[in-house]
């Protein structure tokens, strides 16, 4: 990449930090985007991404590094600030007003005004119309927001960043919830965009949209920049190499455990639009690792076969025994343990304390002549604490005030308390610092060691292929390659997780 | 390795100092003490068995109720039920059913009330502020409807007089009886079973409740059952308390029961209060009110008396969280200082406050 000093790029970052208490989510992120240009921006989940989008578009304030734009140093506390500065970013769900018109929407908290200080509607139909025009789309401007579709959606927020002459668009990963037709159409609007002069930024984790759309690619990883190559001097296993590059052998060390025989018998699990002919065992004494892209299906296929959402084909056994679905109680009896992915709303009640949280799901069983006293959850939930090595003053304190990985703490004792049979973990390590992670990674494998049979849910690559005995990768809905541990390797995890079109073409 | 911990981070006297519960108990018995020595003639056995028997209906209908607040749910209709059961009871007695038949009828009515907003608040999801306003108006328009604007008042004496009864020589009405033992099965209910801890669990966050197991919908259905069953049990005794079934008994009454449950300290957002501070709640509003009737006090000045005490106590639980919040955080603060230097930034966490 020539770097053209004699013109400055539309948007600079240099080495931006971010964190979010004690985890860094931007350690040094970089990025330089030509104006007539679209820059891909690529990385694994949690590389960094989304942070470094949202200090552009001040979502986020950054905690250090430089931010450029058009060659001036800016700084953001708010959306309206990036807007009123020329930054447009385009989510891949827009949140539009559905009972108001298109133009409406596109015009929203800045209605043209005619005399009197009235809305001049036919004068923003007449814009919002030229605006379309101009991109090339059909869209009636008068009709209501209700019914579009995402990709129309998406014109939309598009028209409404030309409409404020937007210098810099941000597209977050705008094509994951497109069809092909769709997609072909944003492409044609993002060239004529990029022919107007404008900076593009393309969040996507299909390599073929990609090497197909844009000039130059970034690429993040662990919140820090890489590098940046034009998209025709490189290819997808150089790509591949780049996002993941690191030794992730023995990060992780997982204890050989005896395998024994199936605990859970997933067979053509489905669910319409969210997962299809999911079929998969878990043994005893095995860690299986469902990996994948954030939004390919995986938390929802556990959450089915925890019960806590439905399905509508296949069935899922445990030990042998048909688990009816829809129906947590159910699992927790024939020994399930589900620990979800965001613990705050749904792994914990937050606002209760260590001993009422930790007993929650033994309680049924502490009542003394159908009595359940504090007394008896506190004993209960005393050892559990202790093993976990919790971090509390005492067991009557509110989960509230503790930190992200004693609370971590808190759940996993919950349900380990229960003493299961197969232990569901999604995320079990996401937002907890690196010094509770390993304890949780000591953890897990000790359990497994135990005979317990773990179904664990990770964005997280090195954790993956560090903690799995086999790994289940999930893409689209779809289990798209089971690979043992021996044979995993980051490249060939990355390109199951996004092996899609081919498959679908 | 083995960590021990203690079981309660104060002791016993703050924990209760900074009670809701601690607080309207305290204050009905500074209000009891100023009654019984400033008020003539409140201290008597008649005044007593008076104020029991007037306030017997919403000590009654106050306990299912603090459950379904607890959760996060609100029952409206409860009146309209007592209204539905006066005239069930009345309409039966008048047309030669006996009082114990037309009695277990009214419940079932109640039973059946009830199931209908426990059905759709639990099992359809819809709202219960919104279903009970419907039910409210829909069950005292049955009610109203069946008997129109006459009343039944021609119940047998021996029943009539079962519901003034008093227990022994004590002057305490057979209801407070009655009353004394729901209020043990459902603090029972609340504070020492699974099902309680489960209640709490609904009405703190109900996603997680889910994902633990307890059962939300079936929880929520029950709760409704009870608002359902006790409120026709205060119908009965309130028909025949006045031997009057009409109906538009009870209107409003409602309010009263939410008022005093929130006076006991219940949170309107669900997850807080408990059963002993609701009926501290309503002794608080019968006893003041009854006193200062005593004193010759207008009804409205009563009422303007107890809407500012019910506001002040409202605002008291947020005011009590600030202050609890803010001690909680410099305690938490100090700690992190003094143990892990380095998680605070430099310099604040070397200052001693």
């Amino acid at each position: 990449m020539t770097e053209n000093p004699t013109r400055p790029a539309s948007l600079e970052l240099r080495g931006v930090v971010k964190s979010f208490g004690a985890v860094q989510a931007l350690r040094s992120g970089s990025l330089r985007v030509e104006p007539g240009s679209i820059h891909a921006l690529v990385g694994e989940n949690g590389a960094g991404k989304s942070t470094l989008v949202k200090v552009v578009a001040g979502v986020y304030r950054r905690d250090g590094g430089e931010f450029l734009l058009d060659g001036s140093s800016v700084d953001f506390s708010s959306t309206a600030e990036s807007k009123a500065a020329g930054v447009a970013v385009i989510y891949q769900e827009p949140t539009l007003f559905p009972d108001l018109s298109v133009t409406e929407n596109i015009f929203m908290g800045r209605q043209i005004l005619g005399s009197g200080r009235r809305i001049n509607r036919s004068a923003m139909y007449a814009e919002a119309a030229s605006l379309f025009a101009g991109l090339g789309v059909h869209i009636d401007p008068r009709r209501q927001a209700l019914g579009l579709s995402i990709a129309d959606q998406q014109i939309i927020e598009i028209a409404k960043a030309i409409s404020l002459d937007a210098r810099v668009l941000i597209m977050d990963e705008p094509t994951a919830a497109l069809s092909g037709v769709e997609v072909e159409r944003l492409f044609t609007v993002a060239r004529r965009l990029r022919d107007e002069g404008r900076a593009l930024v393309f969040i996507s984790h299909r390599f073929d949209e990609v090497f197909e759309l844009c000039d130059t690619v970034t690429v993040m990883r662990d919140g820090s920049y890489v590098d940046t190559l034009r998209v025709a001097d490189t290819d997808v296993d150089k790509l591949v190499a780049l996002m993941v590059g690191r030794e992730v052998g023995d990060l992780f060390p997982k204890t050989p455990a005896t395998v024994g025989g199936p605990v859970l018998e997933v067979r053509n699990l489905g669910s319409t639009g969210v997962f299809h002919d999911v079929s998969f065992d878990v043994r005893a004494g095995e860690i299986v690792s469902l990996a994948g892209l954030v939004g390919a299906g995986r938390s929802e296929i556990a959450r089915a076969v925890f019960g806590v959402d439905g399905y509508d084909t296949g069935s899922v056994h445990l030990l042998g025994k048909a688990v009816p679905p829809r129906n947590p109680r159910a699992a927790i009896r024939a020994g399930m343990a589900f620990i979800p992915e965001d613990r705050r709303k749904q792994g914990l009640v937050i606002d209760a304390s260590v001993s009422r949280n930790v007993a929650g799901v033994i309680r049924g069983r502490l009542s003394r002549f159908g009595v359940l006293t504090q007394r008896a959850e506190n004993e209960a939930s005393a050892p559990w604490a202790s093993r976990l090595e919790v971090k509390t003053n005492a067991l009557d304190m509110n989960a509230t005030t503790m930190s992200g990985g004693n609370q971590q703490k808190v759940v996993i004792a919950k349900w380990l308390a229960t003493e299961p049979r197969l232990l569901v973990i999604d995320e079990p390590t996401r937002g907890i610092d690196v010094g509770t992670k390993a304890e949780v990674h000591r953890l897990l494998s000790e359990l497994a060691g135990q005979g317990m049979a773990i179904l664990m849910i990770s964005s997280e690559l090195p954790e993956v292929l560090g903690m799995a005995d086999r790994i289940l990768v999930v893409s689209e809905g779809r289990l798209t390659a089971d690979i043992d541990r021996d044979d995993a390797t980051p490249e060939n995890v990355m390109l199951a997780a996004t092996r899609t079109r081919e498959v679908r073409a | 390795m083995s960590r021990t911990y203690p079981f309660h981070a104060q002791p016993l006297w703050r924990r209760l100092l900074v009670s809701r519960e601690a607080a309207v108990i305290a204050l009905l018995v500074l209000v009891l003490v100023w009654a019984i020595n400033f008020v003539s003639f409140f201290a008597t056995q008649l005044t007593m068995t008076f104020l029991f028997l007037d306030i017997a209906p919403i000590l009654l209908i106050a306990l299912p109720m603090t459950l379904i607040i607890v959760t996060g749910e609100i029952d409206l209709s409860v009146a309209s039920v007592v209204g539905l059961s006066s005239v069930t009871l009345g309409t039966l007695v008048d047309h030669g059913t006996s009082v114990p038949v037309a009695a277990i009828a009214a419940l079932v009515v109640g039973l059946a009330c009830g199931a209908l907003n426990g059905f759709l608040v639990a099992y359809v999801g819809l709202p219960s502020l919104a279903v009970t306003i419907g039910t409210l108006a829909l069950f005292r328009g049955i009610a109203v409807g069946v008997l129109g604007t006459k009343a039944v008042t021609d119940f047998p004496n021996r029943w009539s007089d079962l519901a003034r009864q008093t227990v022994g020589g004590t002057g305490i009405p057979l209801i407070v009886v009655v009353f004394a033992v729901l209020a043990v099965v459902f603090t029972w209910l609340l504070h020492f079973s699974s099902f309680g801890r489960g209640v709490y669990d609904i009405g703190l966050n109900i996603e997680a409740a889910h994902f633990t197991g307890v059962p939300v919908a079936r929880s929520k259905f029950v709760l409704f059952l009870f608002s359902g069953v006790v409120s026709a049990l205060a119908g009965i005794y309130f028909t025949l308390r006045f031997t009057s079934s009409r109906g538009d008994n009870a209107t409003g009454l409602e309010l009263q029961v939410i008022a005093a449950v929130l006076l006991g300290g219940v949170s309107i957002f669900g997850g807080r209060g408990k059963v002993i501070g609701v009926i501290a709640g309503v002794l608080l509003i019968g006893v003041l009110s009854s006193a200062l009737r005593l004193q010759g006090v207008t009804v409205n000045v009563i009422n303007i008396i107890i809407g500012l005490l019910l506001v002040a106590s409202v605002m008291s639980t947020s005011v009590l969280a600030w202050v609890s919040d803010a001690a909680a955080r410099r305690h938490n603060r100090d700690r992190a200082a003094s143990s892990d230097p380095q998680l605070t930034p430099a310099g604040v966490g070397n200052q001693k406050r």
